[in-house]
């Protein structure tokens, strides 16, 4: 190692973080190749696990009913993951910081309550309506925090004590007709059953994020090369860019077969862009994987540990009762079985099958995305089999259990390897 | 107890000068009237025994805890030190000695925890050269800065710790056993790396219990005992003294264990006083 005290890196001095000799850093595309496998072998699975899984129950699925995989069917499919998915976006927070919410089901259920019985009972704005919906999402995430910072109580507790509170405000909301029926016609029911995006504009959203990751590769590449960093070759962005964009562009020529790509679906894909934005590349992102990963080091680096809860809590929350307006477009009701059943459960195994960590400290917003996409496949799958919601539950439930064992064996193979 | 203090100390007004520091924890006087200097480019090694009020006297220093009695002068200027960020701000890092890192989070994230560049968008080039830097003064051997903390030595964890303090440029750092938990070659590369900050012209406060340690590295060694200053010694100074000085008295288990060794170890190794 060269004690260089230089900023700049003069010309023969290797860059600033390859002078380690010790390190082997991938040089050619077969290097790289093998630094991932490497990767996979140490337990840094990351997205792998899913994406394998969901290869595996599409083909079964496609040989079990060849309606599967039609264009129509995905089309609907992706209509039912919206719902479930900004729900599960939520979760993704509250596991980042190591803790749990139990009642978002019950949370979006209210909303729904609270939409139908503003908007249709008492002709309030639907937009009003939409807000009040989500604003009390806001204040039940800002209640439970509080319960949880200045009581202590831990969040599966706060939260199931939620769970029951919120399922009988919703029925008491529903008083005794048990159900509201959402106008057909209006622009909500509209977006939660039919409008999809013009194929022209489906094309060119689907483009937009190899764009994005050629612009920001450049630059970043750029900017590393200036400070004397090493960079990804020009080579390596491209294929990248190239590689997402096909794939992307592949999916959309094949939903615009059908009906074509629900609105609905686009939002939340824009959210979970958004969600892992933030994460990634904000301080309050930092300080979430800092809080779940270790909270006492996160307090004494001078981070307000407490409102980093309350925003997971607020943001869950929230996200749990947009879901449930979502979910009330969807249905075009507002009844009493909205946010029961699975919904709670499916939005927690997604953001866990997704690759989210239940010890907190690691994960990503596209494992809500990748998450429900599974958990609706199966749903989806099984319904076209025409076999009933009881084997449905027993084998989302066997897939959750999967998914946990492969969290915790790959956990306890990253620690062997000494990874985090 | 006597004063044998026999190294120059460095030049210069003292960066830190502690007067009648107490601290009271009810009726418990975990500090009592403690005075301590310490220098620009000093290493000040504070020594004792368990319940001496090492750590309670660091945790003062740090912000942690507030003095009962006395005065704190840093820079000339008396201060109080209110909470951590209060002595962060005043150029006072301190390492703990579980190091307090986020072992999920990379190097880089860990040196700026709660410091990022752009709070909305993080600038993670300059603070990935910024890291660079710091450890490279250190001449720290770390593969990546990209890697998880989990993925390094305990050595190298600590470097990265140190190199963490010194981000805000602090005038003092305070260490807390930097050495406990660390392997032989480990604990080398530590001892080097708190010369290579004394050599920057910091003042350095180790608390550790390890003696080799301590004479290795430190310009000045203070002995607290039962919360009160027990004589001040330089890093040359004989075994008995310092331990005496530690455990209050000459004739100690530690002395009486020696003498045994000695007397068995007599006929072949007669220097043999360990």
């Amino acid at each position: 190692m060269t004690d260089s005290r230089n900023q700049a890196v003069p010309a023969g001095e290797p860059m600033l973080d390859r002078r380690d000799e010790r390190v082997a850093h991938a040089a050619t595309f077969g290097d790289t190749i093998r630094a991932f496998l490497d990767r996979i072998r140490s337990g840094d699975l990351g997205m792998l696990p899913v994406i394998i899984g969901l290869i595996i129950i599409w083909t079964v699925f496609s040989i079990l009913n060849p309606v599967f995989l039609t264009p129509n069917n995905l089309v609907n499919l992706l209509f039912d993951s919206s719902t479930v998915g900004i729900i599960s976006l939520g979760i993704v927070c509250m596991l980042m910081v190591g803790e749990i919410d139990l009642s978002v089901g019950s949370v979006s259920g209210v909303a729904s309550a609270i939409l139908g019985v503003l908007w249709v009972n008492h002709g309030v704005p639907a937009g009003f309506a939409i807000l009040a919906a989500v604003a009390f999402g806001a204040l039940v995430g800002f209640i439970y925090a509080q319960l949880y910072n200045r009581f202590g109580m831990p969040s599966f507790v706060v939260t199931l004590a939620g769970l029951l509170t919120f399922l009988g405000l919703q029925l008491w909301l529903l008083g005794s007709t048990g159900s509201i029926n959402l106008p057909y016609g209006s622009p909500l029911v509209r977006f939660g059953q039919l409008l999809v995006m013009p194929a022209a504009v489906s094309v060119i959203l689907a483009a937009l994020p190899g764009v994005l990751m050629l612009y920001t590769g450049f630059r970043t590449a750029a900017r590393r090369k200036a400070a004397g960093l090493s960079s990804q070759s020009s080579a390596a962005i491209v294929t990248r860019a190239v590689a997402v964009t096909v794939v992307a562009e592949i999916v959309v020529a094949y939903l615009n077969q059908g009906r074509g790509v629900p609105w609905m679906f686009g939002l939340f894909v824009g959210l979970v862009f958004a969600m892992q934005y933030a994460l990634t590349r904000t301080r309050w992102g930092r300080s979430m994987f800092a809080v779940g990963g270790n909270r006492e080091a996160a307090r004494r680096a001078g981070i307000n540990v407490r409102m980093i809860y309350t925003s997971a809590f607020v943001a869950c929350s929230t996200l749990a009762a947009f879901g449930g307006v979502m979910a009330a477009s969807r249905l075009a009701s507002s009844s009493q079985q909205a946010g029961t059943g699975d919904v709670n459960l499916n939005a927690i195994a997604a953001a866990v099958i997704g690759g989210t960590s239940l010890f907190g400290g690691r994960g990503s917003a596209y494992s809500a995305l990748l998450g429900i996409i599974v958990i609706q496949s199966i749903s989806s799958g099984l319904t076209l089999l025409d076999l009933s919601s009881s084997l449905r539950y027993m084998i989302t439930g066997g897939v959750l259990a999967i998914a946990v064992i492969v969290d915790s064996l790959a956990r306890r193979s990253r620690v062997s390897h000494g990874r985090a | 107890m006597t004063d044998t203090l026999q190294g120059a100390p460095a030049s210069g007004a003292p960066v830190l000068s502690l007067r009648g520091i107490s601290k009271h924890f009810g009726a418990v006087s975990a500090l009592t009237e403690i005075d301590l200097d310490v220098h620009a480019g000093e290493v000040v090694a504070l020594v004792g025994d368990n319940g001496a009020g090492k750590s309670t006297l660091v945790k003062i220093l740090s912000g942690v805890h507030q003095p009962s009695a006395g005065t704190i002068q840093f820079r000339g200027e008396t201060v109080t030190l209110n909470d951590p960020s209060a002595a962060l701000s005043l150029g006072i890092a301190t390492v703990f000695q579980d190091l307090a890192l986020c072992e999920n989070l990379d190097v880089v994230a860990n040196i700026f925890l709660g410091r990022e560049l752009d709070p909305l968008r993080m600038d993670e080039v300059t603070m990935e050269t910024r890291s660079w830097q710091l450890l490279n003064e250190l001449s720290a051997r770390i593969p990546s800065v990209r890697a998880p903390v989990a993925s390094l030595s305990g050595g190298q964890r600590q470097t990265v710790a140190i190199a963490r303090s010194l981000l805000l440029d602090p005038k003092l750092i305070l260490l807390d056993e930097p050495t406990a938990a660390l392997g032989v070659a480990q604990t080398a590369e530590v001892l080097d790396l708190i010369e290579r900050v004394r050599d920057r012209g910091l003042g350095v406060v180790m608390i550790s219990h390890n003696m080799e340690d301590v004479r290795a590295v430190a310009d000045r060694i203070v002995v607290l005992r039962l919360g009160r200053n027990n004589g001040e010694f330089a890093p040359d100074a004989s075994n008995e003294d310092l331990v005496s000085a530690i455990t209050g008295a000459s004739n100690n288990s530690v002395s009486r264990r020696a003498h045994r060794r000695h007397a068995q170890a007599a006929p072949h190794a007669p220097e043999a006083g360990q």
